[in-house]
C-alpha cells in the first residue's frame, strides 16, 4: 500500500471511530439520567426521614402525634401479607410452569394458556385488587384481612413466577433430561431428581423478584380496604398453650408498608411527612435486600452447575 | 494399517463367526417419520448378541434415529412416529409396540450419548441414578454396583478417592467413560453409543474403544460412529446407511474390505461423503 492511499485509510477509520465516541457520550448521559434520578430521590428521602429512624420508630404503633407514630402495625402487616403471598404463589406458580413445560401436551389450548399467563403479567394491580374485593373479601367472605391480600398479592405474582419456573426449566439442556429418561426414569422422578433441583436457583430469583414487586404495591391492598390507622397487631401465630398455633392472624385487620407512607403523606403536618420518608427508606431497604437474596441465592445455586 | 489388520481378522474370523451368532435384537421393515419427514425407510437388520455393530453414513442419514428406536427416545417429543417392529430376544417382544412401555424398554437398554452428559451431582450419585430410579435404597448394593460399573467403565483407579467430588471437575474423556458408567449400573441386555467419542481427544478416544472392545464380552453393542477407522477397530459388523435406507449390512471385514455395492465403496474410500 503506498502512502497516499494508508493515509486515506487512516482518515476513513477515523470518521467511522467518531460515531463510537459520539454513541458512548450518549449511551453515558442516558444511563446518568437514570441512575441519578434513582440517587436523588434515594438521598431525598434520606435526609428527610433519617431523623426518624430511630428503633422505636420500629416498636410504636402509628399515632396523632408525629413524634410518637411508628411503622410497628405496618412492618407487621407487611411480613405477614408477603408470607402469604410466597404461600399461594410459590406452590402454584411452580407448580404450573413445571407442568407447561414438562407435561402439558402442545396444542392449541396449551398455546392460549400460555398467551393468557404472559398476558396476565401486564395487567393493572388495581384490577386485581377489584377482582379480589369481589371474590376474596365478598364472595368468600374472608373480609377485609391478612388473607385476602396475600391471596391478591399472590395472584399478582403468580404470572411471574411462572414465567420464572418455565424459564429456569428451559435453560436446562436437553441432554440432562434424555441421560435421567434414557435410565428408565419416568416423568416425575426426572422432574423431582433434576428439573426442579437444577432450576431451583432461577425459580427463587423469581419469586423473589416478584415478592419484592408486591410489598410495594398499594392500589390492590387499598382496593380490598387495608385499615390506614391500625393501633394493634394481628393474633400471634404461636402461642404458648396447646395448640401452640394459630391462625386468627389471617383474619385480621391489617396495614401494608406503602398504605401507612401514603397516610403520612396525606397529612397536613410537615412532621408526618419526615415519618413517610423514613418509612420509605424502610420499604426501598427491604426491596434491595430482597434482591440482593436473589442474587446470592443465584450465585450459591449456580456455583455447581455449568452447561 | 486398518485395512491390513482387518484382513488378519478375516482371515481367523471367517469360520469363527458364523458359528454361535445369536441376534440379540432384530429390526424389521422399520419405518420412522419425524412428523412429516420420512427419516428411516424400511429398514431390516439383525444385531447379534455380545457382538459391536456399527451404523455409518453421511449426516443425515439416519444412523442417529435408528439408533434411538432402540430405547424409544422419540417417545419423548410429540409428532413422531414408528411402524415395523424391534424384536427383542430371547423374549422375542416387539420394543415399539405402543403396549410396551417405553420405560420398560429404557431399563433394559442402556444409552450412551454423543456429548459427555454428567448430572450436576457427585460422581457416585450420577453412577447410582439408574439404580435409585429402580428403587434401591441399600447403601451397601448401591456402593457395590457403583465400583463394578466404574471398574468396567475403567474409571475406579481415577474416581475411587473422591466419589463424592462434582462429576463436572472431571475431564471430557473421564466424564464420558462416568457416563459409560453410569449406563452399565443397571447390567443392560444392550449398550447404545451415539457417537460416544466425537466430543473427545484421541487419547480419551482410543481409551473409550478400548473399553467397548472389553464390554462386547458381557452385553451387545450398537453404536453409531462419523469416523470410519472407529468403525473398522471396534465393530464386527457394519451397517453402511444413507438418506434413511440400509444400503449394505455385513461382517465389518467384508464392508471396509470388498463390500457388495458400489456406493458403499464409494463412501468407505472417501470418494463420496
Amino acid at each position: 500500500m503506498n502512502d497516499g492511499s494508508l493515509r486515506e485509510v487512516r482518515q476513513l477509520i477515523a470518521r467511522h471511530k467518531r460515531w463510537d465516541v459520539i454513541f458512548s457520550v450518549l449511551g453515558v448521559v442516558c444511563l446518568m439520567l437514570g441512575v441519578l434520578t434513582f440517587v436523588a430521590l434515594l438521598v431525598d428521602m434520606w435526609v428527610d426521614g433519617f431523623g426518624r429512624l430511630r428503633p422505636e420508630f420500629f416498636t410504636s404503633f402509628p399515632s396523632r402525634k408525629p413524634g410518637q407514630a411508628g411503622i410497628l402495625s405496618a412492618w407487621v402487616g407487611s411480613t405477614l401479607v408477603m408470607f402469604v403471598t410466597a404461600a399461594t404463589a410459590v406452590p402454584l406458580g411452580v407448580a404450573s410452569g413445571i407442568y407447561l413445560e414438562e407435561y402439558a401436551p402442545k396444542n392449541w389450548i396449551t398455546d392460549l394458556i400460555e398467551i393468557n399467563v404472559t398476558n396476565l403479567a401486564g395487567v393493572p394491580s388495581i384490577i386485581y385488587g377489584l377482582l379480589a374485593l369481589g371474590l376474596f373479601v365478598y364472595q368468600f367472605g374472608f373480609g377485609q384481612s391478612v388473607l385476602s391480600a396475600g391471596l391478591t398479592l399472590g395472584l399478582l405474582i403468580l404470572p411471574v413466577v411462572i414465567v420464572a419456573t418455565r424459564e429456569a426449566i428451559r435453560s436446562i439442556p436437553a441432554a440432562i433430561r434424555e441421560g435421567a429418561m434414557a435410565l428408565g426414569a419416568t416423568k416425575w422422578q426426572t422432574t423431582q431428581d433434576h428439573i426442579l433441583p437444577y432450576s431451583l436457583a432461577g425459580i427463587m430469583t423469581g419469586v423473589i423478584i416478584g415478592m419484592a414487586r408486591a410489598i410495594g404495591e398499594t392500589a390492590p391492598v387499598i382496593t380490598i380496604g387495608a385499615l390506614t390507622f391500625i393501633a394493634f397487631l394481628p393474633e400471634a401465630p404461636i402461642k404458648a398453650e396447646p395448640p401452640f398455633v394459630s391462625f386468627e392472624w389471617l383474619f385480621s385487620g391489617f396495614t401494608v408498608m406503602p398504605i401507612q407512607m401514603f397516610n403520612w403523606t396525606s397529612r397536613p403536618e410537615e412532621a408526618f411527612h419526615a415519618n413517610a420518608a423514613a418509612a420509605g427508606v424502610v420499604l426501598v431497604a427491604m426491596t434491595l435486600s430482597m434482591n440482593a437474596l436473589a442474587i446470592f441465592i443465584r450465585y450459591r445455586l449456580r456455583k455447581n452447575i455449568k452447561w | 494399517m486398518v485395512t491390513a489388520a482387518l484382513q488378519d481378522r478375516a482371515a481367523t474370523n471367517a469360520a469363527v463367526v458364523d458359528e454361535n451368532l445369536q441376534p440379540k435384537a432384530e429390526s424389521v421393515g422399520l419405518n420412522f417419520h419425524y412428523g412429516t419427514f420420512h427419516a428411516l425407510k424400511s429398514i431390516s437388520l439383525p444385531i447379534y448378541e455380545k457382538k459391536v455393530t456399527a451404523l455409518i453414513g453421511p449426516s443425515g442419514c439416519g444412523k442417529s434415529t435408528f439408533l434411538r428406536c432402540f430405547n424409544r427416545m422419540h417417545d419423548l417429543y410429540p409428532g413422531n412416529r414408528y411402524e415395523g417392529e424391534i424384536r427383542l430376544h430371547p423374549d422375542n417382544i416387539n420394543l415399539l409396540n405402543p403396549q410396551v412401555d417405553p420405560i420398560e424398554v429404557r431399563m433394559r437398554i442402556s444409552m450412551v450419548f454423543q456429548k459427555p452428559n454428567p448430572f450436576p451431582k457427585t460422581i457416585y450419585e450420577n453412577v447410582a441414578y439408574g439404580l435409585r430410579v429402580r428403587g434401591v435404597k441399600s447403601r451397601a448394593i448401591l456402593d457395590q454396583k457403583v465400583e463394578e460399573a466404574l471398574r468396567s467403565a475403567a474409571l475406579w483407579d481415577e474416581v475411587k478417592d473422591r466419589l463424592n467430588h462434582l462429576a463436572f471437575n472431571l475431564s471430557g474423556g473421564q466424564q464420558q467413560r462416568m457416563c459409560i458408567a453410569r449406563a452399565l449400573a443397571t447390567d443392560p441386555e444392550i449398550l447404545l453409543f451415539d457417537e460416544p467419542t466425537s466430543a473427545l481427544d484421541p487419547i480419551a478416544t482410543a481409551s473409550i474403544e478400548e473399553l467397548i472392545a472389553d464390554l462386547k464380552m458381557r452385553l451387545t453393542i450398537l453404536i453409531v460412529t462419523h469416523n470410519m477407522q472407529q468403525a473398522a477397530r471396534v465393530s464386527d459388523f457394519t451397517a453402511y446407511m444413507y438418506l434413511g435406507e440400509l444400503i449394505e449390512f455385513d461382517q465389518t471385514e467384508v464392508i471396509f474390505i470388498k463390500p457388495k455395492r458400489q456406493q458403499t465403496e464409494d463412501y468407505i474410500t472417501g470418494r463420496f461423503g
